[in-house]
């Protein structure tokens, strides 16, 4: 197997020590930029290499900082350590395994847009992870690569990290911004955004980007765009770490090129789903992204962002649940609706109401209560949301509902047959709709 | 008082920050660790540290489900039963966890050891059944090395089991304890 480019701490165990680090190359893209570049030429040779953010976006990593408005005296970068996502679990092991990768990334976008400090937003279950983080820069800081006059450049740049406390809308940018001032955790109305004046941390012009997208730019320093470019395909080049969750023999976090194939993903790499299951779906982007039947044509669609998108869902940040044939799937949708429903931040109406009531109907459906006019309820009260919500979060809830609703609508009648069935004094036992439910 | 038992620490972490209002979640943290959850004289210390209303401060810690606003179980046991999580056995098993602590969902166990919930995806989906246990990661878990763990934080605590009188009539678990 090739070597990682990312989750160098499975080829290096103890990487994430800094003398281990700085053993095997670290911190020489950073001080290859300080001596040798320009803040313009890292930003251009970002730009080429066509890096996407891999928060779940695939925004361009270098038009994002090239947005940044040069005359600002004060500027941040906030890297986003939120990972929340349902079925996501990448970040975690950059940040446990190859700390340094990312704070060398960081640092190097920050030198890009001539910031002045860099906030590293971690979720606050990453407690002790943050805890050992913080060590991570000390050490860094020691050596001279964090703080005043780094490399005796005239540039300095502080690194901190900061804890969240338990809220998945912190992941997003906005709300991140708004919790790391003290502030309710809860989307900010754009414009401005983050990258302007007025939009970005402290109200200062802001890049944020995610952990794994960052630690992919030392590497694109040392090695250049154009070998960049050698990795996946032209529209979404570079390595990512795919996670593989749910029913799969081998769950886990996989660095493999953009552009393999939901079969390689799946049945070489993650060894197949357990007991030779049957698999049913697919959710490319944890609870976010709209769910795919696993037919032959999903199965050979390659893992890129304009790929998936094509095929109608998002390559989000490539947080992929695997679900057998034993799953309803109108019990999926449930799950990932008492998710939306726990985590919407309550600020506008239609996101509020529309989870609280979605769950409700979930729970009538799932009791054997439901009849098939709610299946019509569940789908209309997606209808009122989309495209009226303030931020994302809105938009993502709706997708477990439509999308469960619309290729598996068979497990929906299951549940509600089932409860006509129950009625009627001569049924005999529970369906298995029913069973199944009470087994989970 | 915060102010006095921890003014190094408060120092450094008004440091980090060019405004006083981003030490919010980091006092709450340092309150909670101090007096084991967010108590009303606590909203009033970190006001006064920020210079804000004591409201402001209990919106902020009412957001956040890792601050708790009212005891808890000295262990404070978090259980994921997310989709990743429940697809691999993790309902059953936060079943099993409340039974076997004879507790209920969200509940705390009468002798106050243990508080268990139910949470969202923690970010380890591939290491089900998973839980933290005072933000601690506890992963890859079956009620064997459940009932371990809770033996071994039983001890830690010097708080054996309820039924500890019964079980030591076996000789073996005598002399393990
Ligand atoms: C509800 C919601 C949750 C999000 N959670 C995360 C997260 O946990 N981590 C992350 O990097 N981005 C998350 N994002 C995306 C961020 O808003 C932002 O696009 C990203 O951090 C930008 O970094 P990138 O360009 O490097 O991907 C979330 C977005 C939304 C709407
Ligand atoms: S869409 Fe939902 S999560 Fe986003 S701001 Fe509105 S209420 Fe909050
Ligand atoms: S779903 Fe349980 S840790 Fe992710």
């Amino acid at each position: 197997m090739a070597e990682h480019i990312l989750l160098r701490d499975l080829d290096i165990p103890d990487i994430r020590r800094f003398e281990v680090y700085t053993r095997h190359g670290g911190y020489e893209a950073l001080r290859k930029v300080v001596t040798t570049m320009t803040p313009d030429d890292v930003i251009n040779e970002v730009k080429k290499s066509n890096l996407r953010g891999r928060g779940g976006a695939g925004f361009p990593t270098g038009v994002k900082w090239s947005f940044i408005p040069r005359q600002e005296p004060i500027k941040y970068v906030v890297v986003n350590a939120d990972e929340s996502e349902p079925g996501t679990f990448k970040d975690r092991q950059i940040l446990e395994g190859n700390p340094h990768q990312l704070i060398e990334g960081a640092l190097i976008a920050a030198y890009a847009i001539q910031a002045t400090a860099i906030y590293i937003y971690c979720r606050g279950e990453f407690w002790d992870l943050t805890h050992a983080l913080d060590r991570h820069i000390e050490d860094a800081r020691q050596a001279g690569f964090v703080g005043e006059n780094i490399l005796d450049s005239g540039w300095s740049c502080e690194v901190h990290t900061h804890l969240g406390a338990g809220a998945y809308i912190c992941g997003e940018e906005s709300a991140l911004l708004n919790s790391l001032q003290g502030l309710l955790g809860q989307p900010r109305v754009r414009p401005p955004f983050p990258a302007q004046k007025g939009g970005g941390l402290y109200y200062e012009a802001t890049v944020v980007n995610n952990v794994e997208t960052l630690t992919n730019v030392p590497w694109i320093i040392n090695n250049g765009a154009d070998a960049y470019l050698q990795i996946g395909t032209p529209e979404s080049p570079g390595p990512k770490i795919y996670c593989l969750s749910g029913h799969i023999n081998r769950p886990g976090n996989y660095e493999l090129p953009l552009g393999i194939t939901f079969r390689e993903l799946i049945y070489e790499h993650g060894g197949g789903i357990p007991d030779d299951r049957k698999l049913k779906a697919i959710l490319p982007s944890g609870a976010s992204g709209p769910v795919l039947p696993a037919t032959d044509a999903v199965l050979d669609t390659p893992l890129t962002y304009e790929a998936v998108a094509k095929i109608g869902s998002t390559l989000g940040s490539a947080s992929i649940i695997l679900i057998d044939e034993t799953v309803n799937m109108a019990w999926a949708g449930s799950k990932m609706t008492q998710f939306f429903a726990h985590e919407s931040c309550g600020k506008c109406t239609p996101c509020r109401e529309g989870t609280y009531w979605s769950r409700r109907r979930y729970d009538t459906l799932l009791a054997g209560r439901a009849a098939e006019k709610d299946i019509d309820i569940l789908s209309d009260v997606a209808g009122q949301m989309t495209g009226l919500t303030l931020c994302a979060l809105g938009e993502f809830a709706v997708n477990p509902v439509v999308w469960t609703i619309k290729h598996f609508r068979q497990d929906y009648l299951e549940y509600i047959q089932q409860a006509a069935a129950e009625e009627k004094p001569a049924a005999r036992g529970k369906g298995k709709a029913a069973r199944d439910a009470a087994a989970r | 008082m915060l102010k006095e038992k921890y003014a190094d620490r408060i120092a450094a972490i008004f440091a980090k920050y060019p405004d006083k209002r981003s030490a919010m979640m980091p006092l709450l943290y340092l309150a909670q660790e101090e007096y084991g959850y967010v108590t009303p004289e606590a909203l009033g210390e970190i006001a006064a540290l920020i210079g804000v209303d004591p409201t402001q401060v209990r919106s902020i810690s009412g957001f956040y489900t890792m601050f708790r606003e009212e005891p808890k179980g000295k262990y404070w046991l978090q259980v994921c039963t997310d989709l990743p999580c429940a697809l691999r056995g993790a309902e059953q098993f936060y079943q099993e966890l409340l039974a076997e602590l004879d507790v209920e969902d969200g509940g705390t166990t009468a002798d106050g050891m243990f508080t268990v919930e139910r949470v969202m995806c923690l970010a380890a989906c591939d290491r089900a059944p998973v839980l933290q246990n005072n933000f601690h990661y506890h992963e890859n878990l079956d009620m064997d090395k459940m009932r371990a763990l809770i033996r071994q934080w039983r001890e830690e605590a010097g708080q054996p089991a309820p039924d500890a009188a019964a079980d030591s009539a076996d000789p073996d678990d005598s002399a393990a304890g």
